[in-house]
């Protein structure tokens, strides 16, 4: 399929939108919790049962942005969004057949399965096209889009509860409502599907696009750079660390507050789960955008050096303060958002504009890794303390240690961070000195 | 770095078409189920404060 160029006076402001429409779309994929407690009941499932469908979604996101990034890069952002509204929404369809059949394997194969093709593929459609459209304010662009998938969940996680409510728990129920999730998401993405655009080339004085002037590296060679590893262990620590606070947010909050004056009721915890979902999303774009001001490099010492500090003063002074505790944690899962929509920018600095999104996916591996070994971390070190006897914030003082040391080795990680060598370069720099300092300059 | 640039230039002679509407609709199209998922969000995070 041929990239869609933009007609004369096509606005760059239509392809937040279109991208937007793909991410909250797909962000559907943190809310599968809502379909767990019918699911068990109406199938007669186990928790861990229930859970395969997300799980393996998360798994094919990975995998497919991994593997699938260059054929993004080479057939254009509407195929890859035409490819993610067809396998996201065919999932839903075939996890509604299965429901009704009450065939679960079903369920797995098209949510988890096809359904996770389309998650990973509609994650990296957007980013090397909203790049290039906005080549003064990446951070901004790419988090508006990664903004979306977090908001994504905020959507469907109590609009798929109403219409739970509304059609039963039953299976018939939950086939109508993954039937309803199936059309109403094809229709939704569609928008992005006939909006994007890539841009114009506009040609140099020598001839080439501009959009490949500078450093430019192809995702085959990047991942041999020092630069690529480099970030990616800066992201697999920051998401490890994020996720440390997100799994075990609603238990935590209550452990630290139940031997104080003022304990944590349920719902008092449920709604500090929900504001850390916010914070979760106003991270993704603020901090993206403030990439863009103070520059790469320097995003990541503040997500990963105050990141380290907030996790030292709720294990020290945590349980004395419940506003400090909360602030805490708000600012954590703010640069865990940030973290990740300031990621596309960070690899188009280093490897320039040529397949960033290819290179992008490839990076989303850390991002699988970290889904495994946070939860892993957290869970296993609270079940050991709880053996050992301890209650109370003693059960998670370990766990928030081994946060700040992972904060503190991706912190180390950002440093080692250098202008990519220009032996790694697919086309060679004509502007050396300018762009080899890039990213340094950004950081000053 | 490219010089920032607004939409893609005009052809000359060619009137570039009003596209505010479409970036209006566009844009509603994604920010009212946005707010929606907002409006729910404040709904359950002031329990917090409350519950």
């Amino acid at each position: 399929m041929t990239p869609p160029i933009a007609p004369p006076g096509w606005s760059r402001w239509l392809v937040p939108p279109a991208a937007l429409s793909v991410h909250l779309s797909i962000g559907q994929a943190y809310a599968w919790s809502v379909f767990k407690p019918p699911l068990e009941s109406a199938l007669d499932l186990t928790g861990t049962q229930s859970a395969l469908p997300f799980q393996l979604g998360i798994v094919m996101l990975g995998l497919s942005a991994a593997f699938g990034g260059t054929l993004v890069e080479r057939n254009g952002p509407r195929w890859a969004m035409t490819v993610a509204l067809v396998c996201f929404s065919s999932g839903f369809l075939l996890a509604s057949l299965g429901a009704a059949t009450e065939q679960y394997w079903l369920i797995v194969l098209g949510y988890g399965f096809v359904g996770g093709v389309g998650l990973g593929i509609g994650y990296i459609s957007p980013v090397s096209t909203l790049i290039k459209w906005f080549p003064d304010r990446p951070g901004m662009a790419t988090g508006i889009a990664i903004m979306g998938f977090g908001g994504g969940a905020l959507i469907a996680s109590p609009w798929s509860a109403q219409m739970i409510e509304s059609f039963g728990a039953t299976s018939g129920g939950i086939a109508l409502a993954f039937l309803v999730h199936g059309l109403t998401y094809a229709v939704f993405m569609s928008l992005g599907v006939l909006l994007i655009r890539v841009p114009r080339p506009e040609q140099t004085p020598d001839g080439r696009p501009a959009e490949l002037t500078g450093v430019q590296v192809s995702a085959r060679q990047a991942i041999r750079t020092p630069q690529f590893w480099c970030l990616w262990v800066v992201l697999c620590m920051n998401v490890t660390a994020g996720i440390g606070i997100l799994e075990k947010a609603a238990p935590m909050i209550t452990d630290f507050f139940a031997d104080t004056a003022t304990p944590v009721s349920v719902s008092a915890a449920a709604g500090f789960v929900a504001l850390l979902s916010a914070a979760n999303m106003a991270g993704r774009i603020g901090w993206s955008s403030t990439s863009d001001l103070i520059g790469r490099k320097n995003i990541y010492r503040v997500y990963l050096g105050v990141g380290a500090l907030m996790y030292l003063l709720i294990v020290t002074l945590g349980d004395s303060s419940k506003p400090l505790f909360i602030l805490c944690a708000l600012v954590i899962l703010s640069f865990y958002g940030g973290g990740f929509a300031t990621v596309p920018a960070y690899l188009k600095d280093l490897f320039g504009t040529y397949q960033v999104g290819a290179i992008h996916g490839r990076l989303l591996t850390a991002w699988s890794t970290a889904g495994v070994l946070g939860p892993l971390i957290v869970n296993w070190v609270a079940d050991s303390q709880e053996s050992a006897g301890k209650s109370g914030p003693g059960l998670y003082g370990m766990s928030l240690t081994i946060m700040i040391g992972l904060l503190v080795v991706g912190f180390v990680a950002n440093e080692l961070v250098r202008p990519v060598h220009p032996r790694h370069h697919h086309i060679p720099a004509p502007r050396k000195a300018t762009d080899d300092s890039s990213v340094e300059q950004q950081s000053a | 770095m490219t010089p920032p640039s607004s939409s893609s230039p005009p052809e000359p002679g060619a009137g570039a078409p009003d596209r505010r509407a479409l970036i209006a609709f566009a844009w509603l199209w994604v920010l009212i189920p946005l707010g929606y998922g907002l409006y729910e969000l404040v709904r359950k995070a002031t329990q917090l404060f409350t519950g």
